[in-house]
């Protein structure tokens, strides 16, 4: 994949300020039940059905760590080639809100689960890989919601979503513009999605970004004064919003003034930031290691197992797509965005064995389906095994490629096999002589006036009259052989 | 014939009850009136909170299934027998199903849990009948269990005195023969200090032995939950239900396996290596504990042991590091009682406004107190000064207990506190109240088993002799501890 330019584009770099971002990402782990407590992480449940004492944090409850999600989070900071460290220890991080039971987060703070990774976002267009570096992957619970248009003049909290597990994922200070910072995010969420550790959603909240910016005169070593952009809900709206700050803070400069350290909040209707009230004192966390928990010792070998059994992730998947099946560049990229598309585009090719018929048909006819009805891939109805078979209909001769869209069309609504529905319908194609003289008769009979131009030698009518057979059968003559029998007429 | 059935020692009791000598509700009906004559009048006990006798009745017959089944069978570990009938006062911050768990705190107020701490299910499990929450200093921040918002205990031995605490109701119920057994929660001493206040026994088992799930936190790397016994064999046999890995609470490990306490307690002390470390019989200490004591070291001499001078030479700093260790930890876990989800709530201005009103209402002097030199202590640009450094210094503690231990020492020899029973009232100063837990909190620091039993009176006052073994091996401190109360006899309690 090709990395964004890295020239300035923006009239404030075009000014001589370089941007410096680095993103804070919080995902959702897709465990059944909670970081600490069994409770089930299901969303969309009633409120406050799935808590217990635990996640109420009633008095003399006490946490107990969820075993898969430490494995996801393993899975994830190893994907991100992290270092992932034999001790790490859960903190607490002290604060207090309605939304937060405990009056404190458990979380990882000076001695996270993983440390120095990196994430591959592209290639310069000389070939060269971009990478940004991962500075940290720790694990921690998230908070319940706080529902405040709910109730007039009262706070309505709910407690489903309090510690369902999540892990931050913290980049280093790398990106130099809001595409570079979209392209990570892009890079991550592809990631996280093949590593099948979190749904990655952030509509759903399940994928979550803070942005760190900061802005510095051309050849400044030193990173300026940071900001961080909170309350972005879609990649496109992190762009948006580190370059709005950007732009807030080169005004600033340029005008001689100080960058403050701030909370901002992205309007994404009013396209701005904003200072977000700051709460006094609301920094100091308080981080102590929390007492409750003991270190999370994880043992080398089991580490080596998560890490041998990674699946294959997307740079892998992208070269070993370009060699195996001879596809280019775009149908790489395009089949590999997400695993489950991958996924089924590979099992479509290795059966219809013309893998470049396979790759056109799952971006062209199956995206559209997909598009069309909304529903996950994994849950389409028109299995690889049924789409290849109608492949190799195609193929042999059995079916015309239009007749196969038809076929395919019924196929999405029914679930049924393609011979079946070809066979039901009777878009088979007829390439019996009588049976398509007869359709050709009925065509000469019914167009009088062309019948006689034709007989009379007027060649270039016959391409008018096929048309003309192939509506009348439905689709189901053979084009080839009704050309033939024409022929034959014409000169007979 | 009517038997004394709170003098009979639990297993006795128990044993009686499954060979259908005795009715399964005969000790629970016979607390309830003790319970009556003690608690009564202007200079009552106040020893409990909470009680439902009806409901307590009614569970108690409820097991006249399982003394069917248990006729003739062993009371195995897990056979639901094991406590068959026995009474059991358990103090006001372990949660208990029916009655309230308060924590002796208004901001608890009337709060019931609607789950059941471990070592309450483990009880109940074993046929013993929760019959009363017990007074304690609020959150158990306290060593005299005047810090209640409902009264102070007294001491039943004499009531112009404290009980101890934080755990006072519980030593006190056991001391006045409500109970033979009652559970306490340990952080620095409050249970081996009321036992040794109320002339009975009292056990801290070692950090991580017994669950604390259900235990209300104060600071969490210091507390456990701990026993009273009117004997040895009593504390020992409440151990042996309650001890050993729970998946709830994940500081309990499953290794060593919990041995018989009981049995363990029976073996001889012959060649058991005593340790008396001198930094706990300092130059002030009052002549008459230190008689006390050598008396004790003496008997044991007299049974086969061997009394060895050893050195912890980091005890001083345990009161300095104790109080900046607890009290971090307590801020974080009372950071909770905000008004929001239960318990008191008082409004005020906002959110914040809110939050202040209940908290200010809610918690005593002594807890804010500790809350607010908690939060200081691990603000940021304090926290490497004093959390961290005291953790440091925790180390070394924990360190001289472990050479001694390496050193051959089976188990060190202590006074349990170093002055009897003060009056009530008379520690107004806190820093004075915390002295009295110097030779406690040591062992929640270095999270070692201690416990504490009678070794004689000043002026009609019980003093507590302190047992101290390494983790894990509660079963040679009751070694030490049964043999001391039996060559002692009834010279323990004069």
């Amino acid at each position: 994949m090709t990395a964004p330019p890295r020239e300035p584009r923006s009239a404030e770099a075009a000014a001589g300020y370089e941007m410096v971002v680095g993103l804070e990402v919080h995902v959702q782990l897709n465990t059944l039940t909670k970081a600490f407590c069994n409770c089930s992480t299901d969303f969309g449940a009633a409120p406050n059905v799935n808590t217990c004492p635990v996640c109420l944090a009633l008095p003399g409850s006490l946490p107990v760590v969820n075993a898969r999600a430490v494995e996801l989070a393993t899975r994830a900071a190893l994907a991100l080639e992290c270092a992932v460290n034999a001790t790490s220890v859960f903190a607490r991080k002290n604060y207090f809100y309605p939304d937060l039971p405990k009056g404190y987060q458990i979380t990882q703070y000076d001695q996270p689960l993983a440390t120095g990774g990196c994430l591959r976002i592209g290639a310069t267009p000389e070939g060269a890989p971009v990478s940004i570096g991962v500075t940290r992957v720790h694990i921690e619970e998230d908070a319940g919601k706080s529902i405040h248009d709910r109730f007039p003049g009262a706070t309505a909290i709910d407690l489903n979503r309090a510690g369902v597990p999540l892990i931050e994922i913290v980049s280093e200070p790398d990106l130099r513009s809001a595409a570079e910072a979209g392209a990570y995010l892009r890079a991550l969420k592809q990631l996280l999605e093949y590593l099948d550790v979190s749904d990655v959603s952030m509509e759903e909240g399940s994928l979550r970004v803070d942005a760190n910016v900061s802005a510095r005169p051309p050849g400044e070593v030193q990173l300026g004064t940071k900001t961080e952009v909170k309350n972005m809900n879609s990649f496109s709206g992190v762009e948006r919003a580190i370059q709005a700050e950007f732009a807030r803070q080169c005004a600033l400069l340029a005008r001689g003034e100080r960058v403050e350290q701030q909370t901002m909040l992205w309007d994404g209707v009013r396209g701005h930031v904003r200072p977000a009230r700051t709460k006094e004192g609301s920094d100091d966390y308080r981080y102590f290691p929390d007492p409750d928990l003991p270190p999370l010792v994880l043992d080398p070998d089991w580490v080596e197992e998560i890490r041998k059994h990674l699946p294959e992730l997307p740079d892998a998947r992208r070269t070993r797509f370009a060699a195996e099946y001879a596809l280019g560049e775009y149908d790489v990229q395009e089949l590999c965005t997400s695993p489950a598309v991958a996924d089924y585009f590979e099992s479509v090719a290795r059966q219809h064995k013309d893998p470049k018929a396979a790759a056109n048909w799952v971006m062209g006819e199956v995206r559209a389906a997909l598009n069309a009805s909304g529903i996950p891939i994994t849950q389409f109805r028109v299995r690889p095994a049924d789409l290849a078979q109608l492949l190799n209909m195609v193929r042999d001769g059995i079916v015309s490629h239009s007749a196969a869209k038809q076929i395919f069309a019924i196929m999405v609504r029914s679930g049924d096999r393609p011979e079946q529905v070809a066979e039901r319908v009777g878009l088979v194609k007829v390439g019996d002589d009588a049976a398509l003289a007869d359709w050709i008769d009925q065509v000469l009979a019914e167009h009088p006036a062309e019948a006689l131009r034709y007989a009379n030698g007027e060649k270039k009518l016959q391409g008018v009259l096929v048309g003309l057979v192939m509506k009348k059968s439905n689709g189901r003559a053979d084009p080839k052989r009704v050309n033939q029998l024409l022929a034959a007429r014409s000169s007979g | 014939m009517t038997r004394d059935v709170l003098g009979m020692g639990v297993t006795h009791f128990r044993d009686a009850v499954a060979a259908n000598e005795l009715r399964v509700t005969e000790a629970v009906d016979a607390s309830f009136v003790r319970a009556g004559e003690v608690g009564a009048g202007r200079d009552g006990l106040n020893a409990i909170l909470w009680s439902d006798e009806e409901a307590s009745h009614r569970e108690a017959a409820a097991l006249s299934k399982r003394v069917e089944r248990s006729v003739g069978a062993r009371p195995t570990h897990g056979s639901g027998t094991e406590l068959l009938g026995v009474p059991v006062a358990v103090k006001d911050n372990i949660a208990t199903l029916t009655l309230p768990t308060t924590c002796g705190s208004r901001i608890l107020g009337g709060y019931v849990s609607p789950f059941e701490a471990t070592v309450v299910s483990r009880l109940r499990a074993a046929g013993a009948v929760v019959v009363a929450k017990t007074n304690m200093d609020e959150f158990a921040m306290g060593s005299s269990t005047e810090n209640s918002a409902y009264g102070p205990t007294r001491n039943p031995l004499d009531r112009t005195r404290v009980p101890g605490g934080s755990s006072g109701g519980s030593a006190a119920a056991v001391a006045a023969g409500v109970v033979r057994v009652a559970l306490g929660s340990e952080t620095g001493g409050s249970v081996r200090q009321p036992a040794a206040f109320c002339g009975i026994v009292g056990v801290k088992p070692t950090y991580g032995r017994v669950s604390r799930y259900g235990l209300v936190a104060f600071a969490s790397s210091l507390d456990q939950v701990g026993v009273f016994g009117a004997t040895v064999d009593d504390a020992a046999a409440v151990m042996e239900v309650i001890a050993g890995r729970d998946v709830l609470d994940s500081t309990t490990p499953p290794e060593p396996a919990v041995p018989p306490y009981r049995a363990a307690a029976h073996e001889s002390v012959q060649g058991l290596v005593v340790g008396r470390p001198k930094e706990y019989f300092p130059s002030s200490l009052d002549p008459r504990i230190r008689e006390r004591c050598d008396r004790a070291l003496h008997v044991l001499e007299g049974l086969g042991a061997t009394v060895k001078e050893v050195s912890l030479k980091h005890t001083d700093l345990a009161i300095p590091v104790y109080y900046i260790v607890a009290p971090a930890e307590a801020s974080s876990n009372l950071a909770r009682f905000d008004g929001a989800r239960y318990g008191l709530r008082v409004h005020g201005d906002g959110l914040r406004g809110m939050y202040e009103a209940t908290r200010s209402a809610g918690f005593g002097p002594e807890v804010t107190r500790r809350i607010l030199l908690g939060t200081y202590v691990l603000s940021a640009g304090y926290y490497d000064a004093y959390y961290k450094k005291a953790q440091e210094v925790r180390a070394l503690i924990a360190g001289d207990f472990a050479s001694v231990f390496a050193g051959r020492v089976d188990v060190l020899f202590t006074p349990t506190t170093p002055t009897p029973a003060f009056p009530l009232g008379a520690k107004s100063d806190p820093y004075e109240m915390y002295l009295s837990d110097i030779f406690t909190a040591t062992a929640n620091l270095a999270g070692v088993p201690a416990m504490s039993v009678p070794i004689g009176r000043v002026d009609g006052l019980p003093v507590g002799g302190q047992l101290i073994a390494n983790h894990f091996r509660e079963d040679t401190m009751f070694r030490a501890a049964y043999a001391l109360e039996r060559a002692l006899g009834q010279e323990a309690h004069r």
